[in-house]
């Protein structure tokens, strides 16, 4: 059985197709190994109750964990928060939609930093997820419990959201590959919105191929989505050896702000690593691109404003008892509903939006991302790419960063302007490094980001890359043993290098 | 002080007759069971998104069509923020500074905007009086809750409460004949508010207005719009200054009150709508909105008066294109009388005698065919028969259909003829019988020939043209 | 702020959040600074326009499916306190 749980998706879809391996039985080892969840990853798995409209009878493809921010009909939708504690919706997303008929059954809903506002997974009203390289510190956030369940074992693959960084930052901080498609790519319908202009939906997956396989299945234009076209040609599986022809840019307005040691090491080696393999790299200048998280920290709450509103108390979820009118029983409710993190930023997007500030705030943001925009589109009529580090730091403690909001935003750093552009952009592992405190060693994540719909060659590149950097570290307590073209295997503790 | 005068606009929101909601495909409900016609989108669940109604925009464009409005070539959707809960996103999905619709006109008064925008849910409050009160509860029914609207705004060209109820009226008749809407105020589909507000007559600015709602008839409109302007004008010249405020009329007594602000003034934080993207009328659109513009109240009533009728008469029939339509048949098939006449009849003579027959059937579901009337007219008009035989034959036609002709001969309503000697025998008759009054007549009194002229009718049993009595009276008695 | 956010704040969580807010209001105000006067802002990342449905009904919740998550449904309805006395 743990030879099964080893295999990568694409090699378990295959060995399914030779009819090597039953869906229904690598279905049933997934689900025991997703029981036994020390990291607060799940919120929600079938055992818990009934899996009712989305329970699949005969698996075709590898089972899924989803992210609690995906309507899953007739089962608990929470969006990592209290407000919706105890919610069933009557519909399932469309992403959702689309794996079950995939014939992929769901292994449970996974924990995320309420209604995804957050880097670190603390946000969550049900407890914070654990890193499983070190339970001491944060998976990132804010699809902290689909990159934990990732990298921890608990899953072969998972789908998240991307706001600003959401399924990048954890995946760069749990050693695994994080994709955020072209805004539009995949239907937003179902996803509970934060912000709307910014958030997408992508894969988690221990690799590349993983990660262009769940694309190709939850891509497209749906009806139910006016902002969705999805992508030019579905995607195939990535196959470059090397990286010939390929050029890198460095956009140094961003990395000269790269303060962490291991991080800089990191980045620099897997640069010359590209030019080992044929790549050329060179630098360029964003010269707005420094200002995505002041443009994102306004834009991203207002909407968030706005789409959050609706909890209410009226239709669904909670309800605070009082005794006055209907505005004391909105206030009550939402006081009582809504962590701190989600507060502010409602709070923040309140006043962006308010008369006599629009034009200094929200106006001026959104200008802010033409120009973010047209910074992006200028580099990519010389290079095929820009890349950055993932984030400024790998997994920080537990603790170490909640006192400090704009701190915590700051990790956004590297990933909000993609989200402002609206371009796909992939988290890959580097490797590992040593964190700025010391101690063992943790995974450092390499962004490479591509002009709009670019996803193809996006995933042959970053295919070649990962090829070549050969990560296969994993987690101390991990049950799965990456498999390598080196041909290294088995269980290590510790958490091996890379 | 200078005289004041009434500076109106009006605010009006059209429900469209589309099949199914602005943003979801919910069914539109009329009176039916609360909360049967949702869906998660229109109860405004997580992760929905709101998918516009393209049959709604061809609505709004046809609505442009007829009011000659300029159409944005971009417009896009803004989310109005306010909580409230008919709401259920807590915001409404309309349009701010980009509307579909810009200036235009229709009649006398100019058109600012017209935008598309989603209805609010609809609130029954079951609190201790029934109407909305604090300590009690209020049941929310989801089904009217994303209905299409259009919102109309005019300039304030109305200078006067009834002038505004009958502007009012013209643009439902409008939008009544494209199809796009019941516009029946009673039930809704139609509302209508009024911005009211005072000047100094001749004075370019504008003064400080309030907002009339919940006049749910024409005539509740005029009452409301000349209650507050009773109300400003008094206030004005008595040296106060009208304070900017929302004003409800109460149908039970005429009276306006303000509104009680819910809280701190609306700031709704308009911002463009991210979940919709903008809508660019094609060259094809806009074609078809034009073509698909039928004859309308306001051209066709111009389009009348150019061939001679009054005003008001034109306005009238242009009014209601079944009606206009019997008049045009009818003008058509006879030679030598003007329009204005016949429209005169339609009107006058006809509308009243359909009255009189129970006032259940109109001109064209009437017996009367337009070729009927129109030979009629002809003969009244020729002095055939006198014009009060004419309302005779009239009502037979009502009664029992057929040509007024043969309903002549058969009554014997032939009008004397002036050659034939006979009138001027009955005159001579009536003048003997009537000496005391011919002797008036003789000295000077004018108004004695009346008399004469009574006598000489009933002989004739109306069938005598009065002007042709009168002459022969003097005549025969030589003034 | 709270209030226009039906955010019911205790005293002391507007205090905490004001001084949280200004330091993240003072990174983001750098933003105010750049001269970006002739630039047209994004509201649409998409170059989409005219995505329309057809005027066609669907299948609507059942009454009961509907109304199953309400916190207080009544007689069909979604019940909740009443609003404030108005006029």
């Amino acid at each position: 059985m743990a030879e099964m749980l080893d295999l990568t998706v694409v090699q378990a879809h295959e060995a399914i197709a030779a009819g090597e391996l039953s869906a229904a039985e690598y279905a049933k080892a997934w689900a025991r190994a997703a029981a036994d969840d020390e990291l607060n990853a799940y919120l929600w798995r079938p055992e818990d109750g009934d899996a009712g409209a989305i329970a699949v009878e005969q698996p075709r493809i590898a089972p899924v964990a989803v992210k609690d921010i995906f309507c899953t009909e007739g089962v608990p939708t929470t969006a990592g928060s209290r407000i919706l504690e105890g919610y069933r919706p009557p519909y399932s997303a469309t992403a959702v939609r689309k794996l079950l008929e995939a014939g992929a059954p769901i292994l449970g809903k996974l924990n995320m930093d309420e209604f995804a506002m957050g880097s670190s997974n603390e946000n969550s009203a049900f407890g914070p997820v654990l890193n499983p390289w070190d339970r001491g510190r944060v998976p990132g956030g804010s699809s902290g419990g689909s990159a934990a369940a990732v990298a921890g074992g608990l899953a072969p693959w998972a789908i998240g959201t991307d706001t600003g960084g959401s399924i990048r930052q954890p995946a760069s901080l749990c050693g695994i590959v994080g994709l955020k498609p072209t805004y539009g790519a995949i239907s937003r319908y179902g996803m509970i919105a934060f912000a709307s202009s910014l958030d997408q939906c992508g894969p988690l997956t221990r690799d590349v191929a993983d990660a262009a396989l769940m694309l190709g299945i939850l891509q497209g234009a749906d009806p139910c989505d006016s902002t969705s076209v999805g992508l030019p040609e579905a995607p195939r599986l990535p196959d470059r050896e090397n990286l010939e022809g390929l050029s890198f840019a460095v956009p140094t307005d961003l990395t000269r702000h790269i303060f962490d040691s291991g991080v800089r090491a990191k980045f620099d080696a897997t640069l010359e690593l590209i030019e080992s393999l044929g790549g050329t790299v060179g630098e360029v200048a964003l010269p707005h691109a420094e200002h995505g998280i002041s443009a994102y920290y306004v834009i991203a709450p207002a909407e968030a404003s706005s789409n959050l509103a609706r909890y209410d108390g009226v239709r669904y979820g909670m309800r605070a008892e009082t005794s006055g009118d209907v505005i004391e029983m909105y206030e009550a409710t939402r006081a009582a509903g809504f962590g701190p993190e989600v507060k502010r930023r409602i709070m923040l997007g309140t006043y962006a939006l308010s008369s006599g500030y629009y034009d200094a705030y929200y106006g001026q943001a959104q200008k802010v991302r033409t120009k973010i925009a047209g910074d992006f589109a200028a580099a990519f009529a010389d290079f095929d790419f820009v890349v950055t580090p993932t984030s400024p730091s790998v997994a920080f403690g537990l603790g170490e960063k909640t006192s400090d909001p704009l701190a915590m935003y700051l990790n956004d750093f590297f990933t909000v302007p993609m989200s402002l552009a609206g371009i796909p952009a992939i988290s890959i592992p580097a490797g590992l490094a040593e964190p700025a405190g010391g101690g063992p060693q943790l995974p450092v994540g390499f962004q490479i980001a591509a002009p709009a719909f670019g996803e193809q060659k996006l995933l042959d590149a970053a295919f070649a890359l990962e090829q070549a950097i050969g990560f296969d570290a994993k987690p101390s307590g991990a049950t799965y043993t990456a498999i390598d073209g080196k041909g290294r295997t088995g269980s290590e503790e510790g958490n091996g290098d890379g | 002080m200078a005289e004041l005068e009434a500076v109106i606009g009006l605010e009006i929101h059209v429900q469209l007759a589309t099949r199914t909601k602005m943003f979801c495909g919910c069914e539109l409900s009329f009176g039916d069971e609360p909360n049967v016609h949702t869906c998660p989108v229109c109860l405004a669940h997580p992760g929905v998104l709101p998918v516009a109604n393209e049959q709604a925009i061809r609505y709004a464009l046809l609505i442009a069509a007829a009011l000659e409005c300029e159409v944005a070539p971009r417009s896009i959707f803004h989310r109005k923020n306010y909580f409230y809960p008919d709401s259920p996103k807590a915001y409404q999905i309309s349009q701010y500074d980009i509307p579909i619709a810009g200036a235009g006109k229709l009649g006398d008064v100019r058109i600012h905007r017209a935008h598309l925008e989603e209805d609010a849910a609809k609130m029954i409050h079951v609190g201790e009086s029934g109407r909305i009160h604090g300590s009690g509860a209020s049941l929310v029914d989801f089904n009217r809750g994303g209905t299409p609207l259009v919102e109309i705004v005019t300039e304030p060209d109305l200078r006067g409460a009834a002038e505004a109820a009958s502007w009012a009226r013209l643009l439902r008749e409008t939008v009544r004949q494209l199809g796009v809407s019941d516009v029946n105020m009673e039930e809704g589909s139609l509302r209508v508010d009024a911005n009211v507000s005072v000047r100094p007559a001749g004075s370019e600015e504008l003064g400080t207005k309030t907002e009339l709602k919940n006049m749910n008839s024409f005539r509740f409109l005029e009452r409301g719009i000349e209650a507050e302007l009773a109300r400003q004008r008094e206030l004005v010249e008595s040296g106060g200054t009208v304070v900017q405020e929302t004003l409800h009329f109460h149908p039970e007594d005429g009276t306006l009150h303000p509104l009680r602000s819910k809280e701190e003034a609306h700031d709704y934080r308009y911002f463009p709508e991210p979940d919709l993207v903008p809508i660019a009328p094609t060259e094809e659109m806009l074609r078809e909105a034009r073509e698909a513009l039928p004859e309308l109240p306001a051209q066709r009533s111009a389009r009348y008066q150019e061939m001679g009728l009054a005003e008001d008469v034109a306005v009238l029939l242009a009014a209601d294109p079944e009606t206009a339509g019997y008049f045009e048949k009818a003008t058509g098939t006879v030679q030598g009388v003007e329009p204005r006449v016949v429209a005169n009849w339609v009107t006058g003579e006809l509308a009243a005698a359909l009255r009189q027959d129970g006032g259940e059937v109109t001109a064209v579901e009437s017996k009367v065919e337009p070729a009927a009337l129109a030979a009629l007219i002809g003969l009244v008009q020729e002095k055939k028969i006198s014009h009060g035989s004419g309302k005779t034959v009239l009502a037979a036609l009502v009664a029992e259909g057929g040509d007024p002709a043969a309903i002549v001969e058969r009554e014997g309503l032939a009008q004397m003829s002036a050659d034939s000697g006979e009138l001027e025998a009955i005159v001579a008759t009536a003048i003997e019988s009537n000496p005391e009054a011919a002797e008036q007549i003789r000295a000077g009194n004018q108004k004695a020939i009346g008399a004469i002229v009574g006598t000489v009718m009933r002989e004739t049993k109306g069938r005598a043209d009065g002007g042709e009595v009168n002459r022969l009276i003097r005549e025969q008695l030589g003034i | 702020m709270a209030k226009l956010a039906r955010l019911g704040l205790t005293e002391d969580e507007v205090e905490r959040m004001a001084g949280e807010l200004s330091g993240i209001l003072e990174h983001v105000d750098r933003i105010a600074e750049l001269d970006l006067e002739d630039v047209p802002p994004t509201s649409h990342v998409v170059e989409l326009e005219n995505v329309l449905r057809k005027d066609e009904p669907h299948e609507s919740l059942d009454r009961d499916v509907a109304l199953a998550q309400a916190p207080d449904p009544a007689r069909g309805a979604f019940r909740v306190p009443s609003p404030q006395a108005e006029a």
